[in-house]
């Protein structure tokens, strides 16, 4: 760690912070990764290939164009809501708890 | 025009009831809901509770666009129109999870202010201004012409009029109400909006495939009282689109689908994408809720209402298009005695018109555009009656006659009054051929084989004679046709009407069509309302705020901002009733500018603490530079006055630039490499220019944390 050392209770909540953006970064990378996968794979780029099969009457790729790929992205907001709010709620349980601590530490 | 599309006064009527009911609801709503503070005004004192929140965003994202012109642009477009489902709906999701919590965290009211500030730089700002404000204001012009349309096509009043009473509204409800206002109005206008495209929907479904959600009958087999050996829906409709010369309708790329090939269709979603990602009306949203949990929460409840609407519009597509081109349920082979009351209403308008110009008194809808039958080869459509004739032998489903439905409304009254009262009169008026030649393709006309679609005596008809008879037809339709489209006609139906008029296809009670015309307008206005409120709150915060005068007080800054909206309401109400050739062409491509100039730069900004000012300017100037070049080359006949100019300026039509010269790429899909353009201008450059001051530095920090639980909406705070 080569950043000018501030006041030393902010370090592990500067760790804390870093950890939480990590963590949404890689949540977001996952969800966007699925969203590209779907809309512009199946519902574009492989759509052709995909339209050998068909789902009921509707052939695949058309179905994914016009129908999955729209209830994929509900999908994924919803898990991205649930996920962020745990690791909101995460995040706040462990500032607290490190803020218990370096007031105790400081009283010690 | 409008009196005799009047003479059906049961859905006048309910169509007036249900308009006053609704407009009704929105004003007492938009009373209920006044505001007297700048918090109130921009950001509804962002206290909205989550699902509220979800349908008011649902129902600014849910344009005018979305309700009366996606399905019938997907209906015409067969697998290419996905790119607009996935488009608006994928946009939505970057928007939600790349764009939106970190504006949230930053806790300014617009995207312009969020990019002065990152980049430190009031030209970055100046810019962002700029766009988001074209953007806006050519979005909202097409939703003020959209409630014309309704008006004038239900209510018998001038397009102007109609126009009129939504700015009238709007005025209202945006002026007093603010953005409080707004969001609640729009939460009853979602209500009024979905419903009236999911009833009829369900009904049409049920009436075709006994299915009663309409994504299931997409997938179902049709009922025998449709058709007796039950096709797939979408069998069926491959097969008709097939037998009147149209590509497969779902089928992805190659010689048999749409115009788009699949880099075309990619580019277009992406930019469809990014653009709205950046459309500032739907990330103030994120505003008016009070902690980012029920911020989250709000973007799904909008994404799971728009999903309402946006998984319905595929299956109200293929609706249309069976009702469209069937030759028993829909138009084709139709006689003058046997048009069906919906397309005896649009006619009126001028958006749907039957010419006869082949003169046999049937209708033929079909994708043949030029003056001769054509028949279907794996190569596409070719003569049919080339030298040699053996076509005789053929068999006779797979020729197709040259297209008549085309649309009219813009040639002068007296022309399409004549063309409505007579179609096939108006085609012998102006058919440019002489007196004997007349009386020769009359007596022809009596001819056994005269048809053309009888094998047997086409075999025995005398070739001098046939050969004749196709010249003198061909020439009466090559004159008519060239007067038609000399006077302002276009070929094929305006495809806005399919949505409204598809209630009216299936036969449902008038009360369900007067219900979709409410739905219209509510989609029209709602968008509207968001869209001008965004303009006005960029005017008062950005311009007036920030730029002109940073010590207004809080009273100065909310009149500036009912004043903005008042005046902005008025130029688009303008606009509206005389839109400017180019809008309808610049609508489109809204989104391309959007995601060539703001969309890199928000995105950057938040995931990169080491883009500086002088990168970021330079790459959004490329990438709105690109984009708006290319675009200008594409459409210069409307867009650079008119045909002459941009032959002065640019080059004769069809040669060099006014090709699409970069990899055959359709202008409306350009904005994706604008963008692409725009992130490798930046990130090249960046390692070369100066990092971003501490401030900012710090800034991007603070937006990158959690926010705090027990604080209240960071907008509220400023």
């Amino acid at each position: 760690m080569s950043a000018p050392r501030s006041a030393p209770a902010d370090e592990p909540l500067a760790r804390l912070k870093a950890a939480y953006w990590r963590r949404n970064v890689t949540i977001m990378s996952c969800l966007l990764a699925v969203w590209a996968f779907v809309g512009l794979g199946c519902g574009i780029l492989w759509a052709d290939w995909l339209n050998q099969w068909s789902l009921g009457g509707v052939p695949l790729g058309f179905w994914f164009a016009q129908q999955g790929s729209i209830a994929t992205f509900v999908v994924l907001i919803l898990i991205y809501a649930l996920a962020m709010n745990w690791l909101d709620a995460d995040y706040h349980c462990r500032a607290a708890a490190l803020k218990t601590a370096s007031e105790n530490g400081g009283a010690a | 025009m409008n009196e005799t599309l009047l003479a059906m006064t049961g859905l006048k009527i309910w169509t007036i009831v249900f308009v006053v009911i609704t407009f009704s609801i929105y004003l007492g709503i938009a009373w209920l809901a006044r505001v007297k503070d700048t918090k109130g005004f921009f950001i509804a004192g962002g206290g909205v509770p989550a699902p509220a929140n979800g349908m008011a965003t649902a129902a600014d994202w849910m344009s005018a666009a979305s309700f009366i012109s996606m399905a019938g642009l997907i209906s015409g477009m067969g697998f290419a129109g996905g790119v607009y489902l996935m488009g608006w709906t994928g946009g939505y999701v970057l928007l939600a999870l790349l764009l939106a919590p970190y504006l949230r965290k930053f806790g300014h009211f617009t995207v312009p202010d969020f990019i002065g500030d990152r980049y430190d730089s009031s030209t970055a700002r100046l810019i962002a201004l700029l766009c988001a404000i074209f953007v806006s204001f050519t979005y909202v012009v097409g939703q003020m012409k959209g409630v014309g349309v309704v008006f004038s096509g239900f209510l018998g009043v001038a397009p102007a009029t109609g126009v009129f009473i939504g700015m009238a509204i709007v005025f209202v409800y945006a002026v007093f109400g603010g953005m409080k206002g707004i969001t609640y109005t729009q939460v009853a206008q979602f209500w009024v909006l979905i419903t009236a495209f999911l009833i009829p929907a369900v009904a049409i479904s049920l009436k075709l495939t006994g299915s009663a959600i309409p994504s299931v009958g997409l997938a179902s087999e049709v009922l025998p009282s449709v058709d007796p050996s039950q096709p797939y829906l979408l069998d069926k409709l491959n097969n008709l689109n097939q037998q009147f010369g149209f590509g497969s309708y779902t089928d992805a790329y190659g010689e048999n689908a749409g115009k788009w090939n699949k880099l075309n269709v990619f580019c277009v979603c992406m930019a469809l994408m990014a653009g709205t990602a950046g459309l500032p009306h739907v990330i103030v949203r994120f505003y008016t809720v009070k902690s980012v949990k029920a911020a989250r929460w709000s973007a799904f409840w909008a994404l799971g209402f728009i999903s309402l609407l946006y998984l319905t519009a595929p299956s109200v597509a293929a609706f249309a298009r069976y009702y469209m081109v069937d030759d028993i349920a829909g138009l084709n082979g139709k006689t003058v005695d046997e048009l069906p009351q919906w397309y005896l209403d649009w006619n009126q308008t001028g958006l749907i018109a039957w010419v006869d110009f082949d003169g046999d008194g049937k209708v033929a809808f079909t994708n043949n555009l030029t003056t001769e039958v054509k028949r279907v080869t794996p190569q596409g459509l070719v003569p049919a009656f080339d030298e040699g004739m053996e076509w005789a032998l053929a068999d006779r489903k797979d020729f197709i006659a040259p297209n008549e439905l085309m649309r009219i409304g813009g040639i002068p009254a007296s022309e399409r009054a004549k063309l409505i009262a007579d179609p096939g009169a108006w085609v012998e008026a102006n058919d440019g051929l002489t007196g004997a030649e007349k009386i020769e393709l009359e007596r022809l006309k009596n001819q056994a084989w005269s048809s053309l679609t009888d094998s047997q005596a086409l075999r025995e008809a005398p070739r001098e004679e046939l050969g004749r008879y196709l010249d003198l037809l061909r020439a009466q339709d090559e004159n008519a046709r060239e007067k038609l489209l000399a006077l302002g006609g276009a070929h094929h139906p305006d495809r806005d009407i399919i949505v409204l008029a598809t209630p009216q296809m299936a036969q449902l009670a008038d009360w369900v069509v007067a219900f979709v015309i409410a739905g219209g307008l509510a989609a029209a206005l709602s968008t509207a309302s968001g869209l001008l409120l965004v303009i006005s709150s960029s005017v008062a915060h950005d311009l007036y705020y920030k730029v002109m005068n940073p010590r207004a007080s809080e009273q100065q800054r909310l009149l500036v901002g009912r004043v903005a909206i008042g005046v902005a309401v008025c130029i688009a109400g303008y606009f509206g009733i005389n839109p400017p050739g180019f809008v309808g062409e610049v609508v489109a491509f809204a989104f391309g500018l959007a995601a060539a100039s703001f969309f890199p730069a928000i995105v950057l900004g938040i995931f990169s603490k080491r883009v500086g000012t002088v990168p970021a300017v330079t790459g959004m100037l490329v990438g709105i530079g690109f984009t708006a070049f290319y675009i200008v080359t594409q459409k210069a006949d409307v867009i650079l006055l008119n045909a002459e100019v941009a032959e002065a300026i640019i080059g004769p039509a069809g040669q060099g630039l006014r090709t699409p010269w970069f990899f055959g790429i359709d202008a409306q899909g350009i904005g994706t490499v604008g963008m692409v353009l725009n992130f490798v201008v930046t990130v090249a450059m960046t390692p070369f220019c100066a990092a971003p001051s501490a401030k900012v530095r710090a800034m991007v920090d603070s937006i990158r944390e959690p926010e705090d639980p027990d604080a209240l909406s960071p907008a509220a705070s400023h």
